[in-house]
This record gives structure tokens, C-alpha cells and sequence, in this order.
């Protein structure tokens, strides 16, 4: 039955664009005008027909009608047919996700290449051209843009930095060394007579070489994600493949100007490396400085939001633009004004801007990128092809075995520079997941029509990308979850030491980052100091805390209340039990339960729930990863909810017992007579660097009770588990002088009790699987909460023991009790 | 690199963390000009406020309890001796260190990193992970889709695969004994930079 029910979906997607490609191609064949119903000439119809009488006497007068219905097709024609195409690729791309297991198995970029061959071959069959879409300037004016805007504006910048002597020294090192490895050795090839290739001189196997060694193995790094591989190799692989592309296009047009000349002599060589120094640093410098511009601008954009992402947008292409002018590097110019841009800007544009340019950046680029896979297997079947076995075959040889030797000899040379060397299976991993993409592809046929041989070095490098892309695209997932598999201990470890084990790695992870530890860190002080010192001054808008609570608040309720609709369908309770146990109701309370015999089948079900839910550490990098999807900082979130919920739960715990805690409180965010730097603190969560505006907490829980109870509270488990999702509470800024708050504490009050009352309403309806006591606190709690000072809260209760009936999500005792 | 920082830190003090730690000079100075940048109220002490700032710490699912190990029980405030002689848990361990101080044993043993790990756990210090410390701690390790019957039962496999006196709760010779297979000394080791 599932199976019917996906099939139909599937079939209507084939057929609407089985449709939609028939309706294109018709339309591509009638480019001779239409028969029109006006009389020649022909005017548009929205004009109406406009007769000219013709001079010679007409037996009778004819009468021409208005024309109802006029086609006039030459005139839509080339917008017409873009936009057919694009919601074909398009289509093609929900086609996929229908039935979602394929795109584990099968990277995307091997099912478009697919349905570019099927569309292909349609089109060859009834004797049709591809439009031409993959000219030189169309290509490098409007279709890669976007795509390195998207990989550059949603690479993480703080692991990028740390490593970014790595990555500059994969991309740069490793392309030259597998350009002119390649190259050499197939001039090497081409010597022999039995292949038929010996017109082919040096100079164009370099340029074909470093046409082909321009990596995209940001395809598997979904597959490397699965499997934990840690995140310096997905920063390095991220970071190769954006520089590499940089590297290669200017390779390339080094060597296509090299391979015109007749003779190359040393000095052309020197000028070559001279040239590209020049061409690299003036790119980058380009960027920089569009980056400030940018920057600077949205410092004064706040009375014209709507037109804010354009900015960013303009400024971007405008320095990929002029860099072209000046023939630098446009890639390193767009992708250092994307990184030098996204910090300031994000700051200082509103939340709805912020989604908006994320939003296009992402769908121009996933476009983009689709439509010229799209082509590639399109042109693959329309193209005539010069196929020749020997070189084409020795091509993809030596491709895989220099890019593989490469890896090997630069890690070995740069490891000992490395806070965390690479390890055989970080390169393996690098260099089999060297799959060639988008820009080989263009690439390669954008070449000049002067070199000879132009149609066999398109074969071939349609060759080595349908390779690399399905075979090893395909193969490596099976093949590292093999050596992953291989490495841990076969035999199923205790729960105990998965638990553990995962404990020791979080405390190390989190001690890590506390000592700041990676390697530039002096570097990065410095900067920042700097940054906060100067830069931001200039570039950011309003950097001064106290105006932008208010403001920060809201987005902060708006994101709350957001993943309130978002997670309300019931997922909570939802989660299928999988252990069976004996039926024990109150089963958190007591400790002394009789001892409980665990099935086989119970363990396993243990071990996979704890391998899938337990966070896993540091995600800094995990979540951009997927080049298909914007970046998914849910865990982030999640956990940083459930600490702020944590705290104030604990708030509240304490407020109830303390009853001589409603001493006069004015300022409520303050603890009780400690001093400012006890008791709860405030904290700056700014996960901008990460790039993340969204989230920026602010802590200092607000909703304490104004009541003292003198029970102790019977939080139901599942309000415990709701809460996380649902009580995002309010939160005021610290940071300024107390004094200057008060003001502002007002309306973030008031909003306060807005917050309460939404949350209350999902708690509500939960609440009959709770003590009913709980959901009479609330209310009464909230309406007192306008009106008599809230009392402040004073930090946990010292710890009783660990005996009685208290609920142990209560006693989350994380600071050391205050009283003396 | 701080040098402004490093001169408040006197010799006799790099010394005696020397000694007491094991750290490298080049490395206790680098480290204390973290600690510096950390306070940022510039009295020579941490509270958990500067802790908190840190924003990796944040998304840390255990950071608040990392956070409180660093402070002494019922203190607020560390100063650099103690966030120094917290980070020697986490040196790497060298086989060829000669032991200064034959009885004491190094803060970075095995022992000490695993105690480390235990008072995570067990904060109310009675040396015993009881079922409610462990669900605390398992709770915040955890994803929110798992119900509270789950967790139970996990918990109480933990508890039963590791107790061998019957007590419900893990004690540390028990805790230690369950992980006697696993690399701890690499798990918990940071490489310091010199």
C-alpha cells in the first residue's frame, strides 16, 4: 500500500514534466513566426492590429476583424523558455525527495545528471538543440555566481579561520600540484602512438588538467556527517572546494593564454606565477573592501527594510563584476565580500531581511547548481562526442591517483602544523570524495574553439565527472561506514560506557572551547579587540545594549513562539515506547524498585536510542554542511532552551520554599541581596560568530512566583518535557547599569505576561496528564505577576539527600547553594 | 599575546603551578592570558558569569556543570590557581614524567580523570550516583523525544549493569570498574598549546 502511494506522486510528477518538456521543446521549434491573425505588418496585440492599406485595388473591401486571440511568441521567447527549463530542473528535484530513501543512497547531483539524460535523450530523438545556455558569458556572469555566494555566505566563519591555513594550502598546493601532475602525465600518454592523440601539446593537456582538478566534495559531505568524521575535515573540504574553484578558473586562464602562445619561455612563466599572486590578492582585497561598503550601508538602511537583502545582493555581484573588468579573481572577490559582509550586516538588518537573503542566497545557488547538472546530462546525449578509450580512460586514472597521492604528501607535510592531524581515514575520505562538479563542467566547454581537440577534452571531461560523480558518489557511503564500523569495537559495549563515554567527550569538548584552544587564538583576541573596538563602531548600527533589548526581546518571542506551532503537532507524546516494560506508574520516583530483567531485545533498543538521540558533540560545523538545506541549529537551541528552562525552574523551586524571600525588589532581575556576580549570571550569547543571528539570549529569567507556596510542587514529567519546547521565558539584559533597565522593564514585562499566556495555552491542554496542581499555579501566578513585585529568586535550595518523594527534575542543583 | 597580562602573573606563581600541575611555562602563560581575557571585570577571579559569556559553553548540553566544577564547593568566584589545577585534569598523560611528588598522585591520573567525571555526576558529594543524579544528567544528554519511561529504564540498566553491592547507585570504585576498557586518559586529554 505505502508503495502504491508513492508511485502516484510519482507518476504525476513524470507526467506533468514529461508535459512541461514536450511544451518546451514544441516551443523551441517554432521559432519562425507564428501565424498571426493580424495582416502583416504585424503589430502586438495589445495595440490591436494596425492596417495599413495595401495600394492595389481589392476586388472587395475586406473587413478585418479585431483578433480575438493572437500568439505572438518571438517576443517571450527567451524568458519563456528559461523559466520552462528552470521548473523542469526544479521538478525534477521534488521528483526526488518523494520517495526519500533514494537521496541516502544516491547523491543528488547523480539523480540530475539522470533526469538530464533522459530529457536528453528526448530531445536527441526528436532532433532538437539544447538552448544555449552554457556560452562563456552566461555561464560566468549569471550562473556561478550564486553558487559561490551560497557555499560562501553559509561557511562557518570561526572553524574557517582556524583553519584556514589548511584549507588555502589544499586548495592552491593541491590544485597546481594535480594540474600539473595530470597534465604532465598525460602529455606523457599522448606521446604514444596507439592512442592517436599526439597533436595535443603540453600546453593544452596542462589546461585540460586544470580543468579537471576542480574538486566539489561538498556532495559527500552529507555521507561524512552520518558518520562523525570530525569537523576539521568537513571545514577543509568545505573551505578546498571553494578556493579550488578559484584557483582553477585562474589556472585556467593562465594556461589558455599560455597555450596560445607558440613558445613559452621562462619569463612567460615567471610572469604566469607573478600574475597569479596578483590576481588571488587583488581579488580578495576587492572583496574586502565591497564587504566593508556593504557593511556600511545597512548601517543607514533601517527606514527602508524592504529593500535591505538587495544590498547584499548588489554589492556582491558588483565586486564579482568588477573583478571580471579587471580580469582578478572574481570568485575570491565575491567570496571574501560574502564573508566579510555577513557579520556586520546581519547585525544591523532586521530578522525578516536576515531570512530573506538567506532564504535567496540559498535558492539562487541550489538553482543554479541544478540547472547545470541539469545541462550536463542533457548535452551529454545531444553533444556529438569524440570518443577516444585510451585517453579518456587514462585521464580518469591519473585523476584519482594523483588527487589521492596529493592528499597524502600535503597532510604529511602540513600535519605537524595542525592542532589535530589527519588521519588515514580523514584522507581517504579527502581524496575519494573528490568528486568533479558544476565548474569542470563549464569549464570545459567554454574552451576556446581554437584548441583542436576541443570535443575530445568535453568527452572526456563528461567522463570523469559521470564517474566520479555515480561511482564514487555511491560507493562512499557503503565504503566509510565500513571502515567506521571496522574501527569500533564490534562487540555491543555496555550502556554504561556509551553513556560514559559520551559524558567525558562533552566535558572535554566543553573544556576545549573554554581554554580557547585553537591555535590562532592570540590572533583572534587581537582581532576582536579590535573589531569591537573600531569596526564595529563604524559599521554596525546601534551598538549600544540598552537600546536593543526591546528589540531583541521580540525576536526572541517571535522564534519561541515560532517552534511553539512548529513542534505543537504532538510529537512530544508521540515517541513510541520501544522498551516494554512492566506496567509502574510514578516510575521516576522511587529508587528502591525491584530488580528488573532487561530482554535482549530491550538492550539493543537502548543502544539505539541512545546513539540517535544523545547530542553529539561540538556542532559547530555539522549543520552547514548539507549543501542543499539552510543550516539547522535546532539542537543548538534546544539545548540552550533547556538550560535557561532549567535555571528558572530552579527559580521558581526556590521561591517556593523561601518565603522571607519577598524582600523589596525593585529591580528584579538582581538576585537577592547577593551581590551582582553571584547568583544567576548574565550572559551574551552571541552565536553571530557562528553565524546564527537569530538566537541571542540574553539571561536572566523573569518569571519567578510572586506567591511563596508552602507545598512543595508536583511538576508532572510531561510538563517537564514540555517545557523545554514551549517556556522560552522572557529575558533581560544585564549588562547596563541596573538604573537605566527599569525603564525598559516595563514592556518586556508586559510581553512577559503575553509569553505566559501562550505557553499556558499548550500547557493546558497537557495538563490532565499532570498534577492539576500545576496548572493552577500558573495562572494565578501570571496575573499576580503585574502587579505585586515579583520577589527575586535566590539559587537552589541546598541538597537534601537523596532520599524522599522530591521530583529529581526539582533538584536540578547546579549551583552551589548561596546561604551561609 | 597579552604581554600586559603576563605581567601580573609572577614567577614564583609560574613556579609553583609548575610544580603543583604540571603544565609547561609557555603554557601557563598562554593560559593565563585566557584567563585574563575571560575576566572581564579585571579582579583577578572568575565568576560564572565570565564562564557563561562563552558561547560554545552554551550549547554544551552539560555546560552549566563543567562550569561548576571550576568552583571550589560554595565559592563564586576562582581565581587562577584554582582554574589552573581544574585544567590539570584534562593534561595529557606522559609516560615518561617523573614524579615529583611520589605520594601525590598527578592531577591528570586516570584516577583524578575519572573523578572528575564522576563529581559531574554526583553533586551533592556523597559519593554515590543515585538514580535521580544519573536521570539528571542523562536527561540533559539527551534529545527532547525521549519520554521519561525510557530514560527510567536506561537509567536503571546503567544502574544495574555497574552495581555490584546492591545499593541502587553507583559508587566510584563501581563507576571506575565499569570503565576499565575505555581509553579515558585519551578521551579527557585537550593538547595544550605552547
Amino acid at each position: 500500500m505505502g508503495f502504491l502511494s508513492s508511485v502516484k506522486p510519482v507518476c504525476i510528477v513524470l507526467i506533468s514534466f514529461a508535459v512541461l518538456a514536450l511544451l518546451s521543446f514544441g516551443a523551441n521549434a517554432e521559432d519562425s513566426p507564428k501565424p498571426t491573425t493580424t495582416k502583416p505588418p504585424a503589430k502586438p496585440t495589445e495595440h490591436g492590429p494596425i492596417y495599413t492599406a495595401p495600394p492595389q485595388p481589392l476586388p472587395e473591401p475586406e473587413k478585418s476583424y479585431l483578433p480575438l486571440f493572437t500568439l505572438n511568441y518571438p517576443r517571450v521567447q527567451i524568458p519563456f523558455e528559461i523559466t520552462l527549463w528552470v521548473l523542469l530542473a526544479s521538478f525534477a528535484k521534488i521528483g526526488f525527495h518523494v520517495y526519500h530513501k533514494i537521496t541516502i543512497w544516491v547523491p543528488e547531483t547523480c539523480l540530475l545528471i539522470s533526469i538530464g539524460l533522459i530529457v536528453g535523450a528526448i530531445m536527441h530523438s526528436v532532433h532538437e538543440q539544447p538552448p544555449a545556455v552554457l556560452t562563456s558569458s552566461v555561464f560566468f556572469l549569471y550562473m556561478l555566481p550564486p553558487i559561490v555566494l551560497d557555499s560562501a555566505y553559509f561557511m562557518p566563519t570561526q572553524p574557517f579561520f582556524e583553519n584556514v591555513g589548511t584549507v588555502l594550502w589544499f586548495s592552491i598546493v593541491g590544485t597546481l600540484w594535480n594540474s600539473i601532475g595530470v597534465g604532465i602525465c598525460l602529455y606523457g600518454v599522448c606521446q604514444i602512438p596507439a592512442l592517436g592523440v599526439q597533436d595535443i601539446n603540453l600546453q593544452e593537456n596542462l589546461l585540460f588538467a586544470s580543468i579537471i582538478s576542480a574538486v566539489d566534495p561538498v556532495a559527500v559531505l552529507a555521507v561524512f556527517e552520518d558518520v562523525n568524521i570530525n569537523e576539521q575535515l568537513y571545514i577543509v573540504a568545505f573551505g578546498e572546494s571553494l578556493f579550488n574553484d578559484a584557483v582553477t578558473v585562474v589556472l585556467y586562464n593562465l594556461f589558455n593564454h599560455v597555450a596560445e602562445l607558440p613558445v613559452v619561455d621562462a619569463a612567460d612563466v615567471f610572469l604566469g606565477v607573478l600574475r597569479f599572486f596578483l590576481v588571488g590578492l587583488g581579488g580578495m582585497l576587492f572583496g574586502l573592501v565591497f564587504g566593508f561598503v556593504a557593511a556600511f550601508t545597512t548601517r543607514f538602511t533601517r527606514k527602508v527594510r524592504e529593500i535591505e537583502p538587495l544590498f547584499i545582493f548588489m554589492y556582491s555581484y558588483l565586486a564579482y563584476l568588477l573583478a571580471e573588468l579587471l580580469s582578478i579573481s572574481s570568485i575570491m572577490a565575491i567570496v571574501t565580500c560574502a564573508l566579510t559582509m555577513k557579520y556586520y550586516v546581519e547585525e544591523n538588518v532586521s530578522q525578516r531581511s536576515c531570512t530573506t537573503i538567506r532564504h535567496v542566497i540559498k535558492m539562487l545557488g541550489t538553482v543554479s547548481e541544478t540547472l547545470i547538472f541539469f545541462f550536463l546530462g542533457v548535452v551529454t546525449i545531444t553533444t556529438d562526442h569524440e570518443w577516444n578509450w585510451g585517453y579518456i580512460l587514462f585521464t580518469i586514472l591519473f585523476a584519482q591517483i594523483w588527487r589521492g597521492l596529493g592528499i597524502v604528501v600535503l597532510t604529511q607535510i602540513i600535519n605537524p602544523f595542525r592542532t589535530i592531524p589527519f588521519n588515514f581515514k580523514d584522507q581517504f575520505g579527502l581524496s575519494y570524495g573528490g568528486l568533479r562538479g558544476a565548474i569542470t563542467f563549464a569549464l570545459a566547454y567554454t574552451l576556446p574553439n581554437t584548441i583542436i581537440r576541443k570535443k575530445l577534452f568535453i568527452t572526456a571531461t563528461i567522463a570523469i565527472i559521470i564517474f566520479t560523480v555515480f561511482i564514487q558518489g555511491i560507493s562512499i557511503r557503503p565504503i566509510i561506514e565500513l571502515m567506521n564500523v571496522r574501527k569500533t569495537n564490534w562487540k555491543l559495549g555496555t550502556i554504561n560506557v556509551e553513556i560514559h563515554t559520551r559524558l567525558m567527550e562533552h566535558i572535554t569538548a566543553g573544556v576545549e572551547d573554554l581554554c580557547g584552544q585553537w591555535s590562532h587564538h592570540s590572533l583572534k583576541d587581537k582581532f576582536m579587540r579590535f573589531n569591537n573596538r573600531f569596526i564595529r563602531k563604524i559599521l554596525i548600527r546601534d551598538n549600544r545594549p540598552e537600546s536593543s533589548i526591546v528589540a531583541l526581546y521580540k525576536k526572541l518571542e517571535l522564534q519561541n513562539a515560532m517552534e511553539v506551532l512548529d513542534t505543537i503537532s504532538g510529537d512530544i507524546s508521540a515517541a513510541p515506547s520501544l522498551i516494554s516494560m512492566h506496567e509502574e506508574k510514578a516510575s521516576n520516583k522511587s529508587s528502591f524498585k525491584p530488580k528488573r530483567t532487561f530482554l535482549a531485545s530491550d538492550l539493543t533498543a537502548m543502544h539505539e536510542i541512545l546513539s540517535k538521540n544523545m547530542y553529539k558533540i561540538r556542532e559547530r560545523t555539522m549543520s552547514y554542511t548539507n549543501k542543499h538545506t539552510l543550516p539547522n541549529d535546532s539542537r543548538a537551541r534546544e539545548i540552550l532552551v533547556r538550560r535557561h528552562t532549567s535555571i528558572r525552574r530552579s527559580l521558581r523551586a526556590r521561591s517556593f520554599q523561601g518565603s522571607e524571600s519577598a524582600r523589596s525588589q525593585k529591580y528584579f532581575s538582581l538576585p537577592l541581596g547577593q551581590s551582582l556576580d553571584t547568583g544567576y549570571a548574565t550572559e551574551s550569547i552571541r552565536l553571530n560568530a557562528d553565524g546564527d543571528p537569530a538566537l541571542e539570549l540574553h539571561n536572566r529569567s523573569v518569571r519567578p512566583k510572586p506567591r511563596p507556596r508552602s507545598k512543595q510542587p508536583r511538576f508532572s514529567t510531561t510538563r517537564a518535557r514540555l517545557d523545554p519546547l514551549q517556556e522560552l521565558h522572557s529575558t533581560v539584559n544585564m549588562e547596563d547599569e541596573v538604573r537605566a533597565e527599569e525603564s525598559s522593564h516595563r514592556p518586556s514585562r508586559q510581553s512577559s505576561s503575553s509569553s505566559n499566556s501562550r505557553s499556558r495555552a499548550p500547557l493546558q491542554r497537557h495538563s490532565s496528564l499532570g498534577t492539576p496542581s500545576v496548572g493552577e499555579d500558573d495562572p494565578e501566578g501570571d496575573e499576580q505577576q503585574l502587579e505585586s513585585p515579583p520577589p527575586a529568586w535566590t539559587p537552589e535550595p541546598p541538597d537534601r539527600g537523596s532520599g524522599g518523594p522530591r521530583n529529581p527534575l526539582l533538584r536540578r542543583a547546579q549551583w552551589k547553594p548561596q546561604d551561609k | 599575546m597579552g604581554s600586559r597580562a603576563s605581567s601580573l602573573l609572577r614567577e614564583e606563581d609560574i613556579e609553583e603551578i609548575k610544580k603543583e600541575t604540571g603544565f609547561s611555562h609557555s603554557q601557563i602563560t598562554r593560559l593565563y592570558s585566557r584567563f585574563h581575557s575571560l575576566d572581564k571585570g579585571e579582579n583577578g577571579a572568575l565568576s560564572r558569569e565570565d564562564f557563561q559569556r562563552i558561547p560554545e559553553l552554551a550549547i554544551n548540553p552539560l555546560g552549566d556543570r563543567i562550569i561548576n566544577a571550576f568552583f571550589p564547593e560554595g565559592e563564586d568566584q576562582v581565581n587562577f590557581r584554582g582554574f589552573m589545577r581544574t585544567l590539570a585534569h584534562f593534561r595529557p598523560v606522559e609516560d615518561n614524567e617523573k614524579n615529583k611528588d611520589p605520594t601525590a598522585e598527578p592531577l591528570n591520573s586516570r584516577n583524578n580523570k575519572l573523578l572528575f567525571a564522576f563529581r559531574l555526576y554526583d553533586l551533592d558529594r556523597d559519593d554515590k550516583i543515585s538514580r535521580d543524579e544519573l536521570l539528571q544528567v542523562l536527561r540533559m544528554m539527551v534529545g527532547v523525544n525521549i519520554s521519561d519511561e525510557q530514560l527510567g529504564s536506561i537509567a536503571d540498566r546503567t544502574i544495574q549493569e555497574a552495581d555490584t553491592n546492591g545499593d541502587m547507585s553507583i559508587s566510584f570504585s563501581e563507576f571506575i570498574k565499569v570503565l576499565e576498557k575505555v581509553d579515558v586518559e585519551q578521551k579527557m586529554s585537550i593538547r595544550f598549546l605552547h
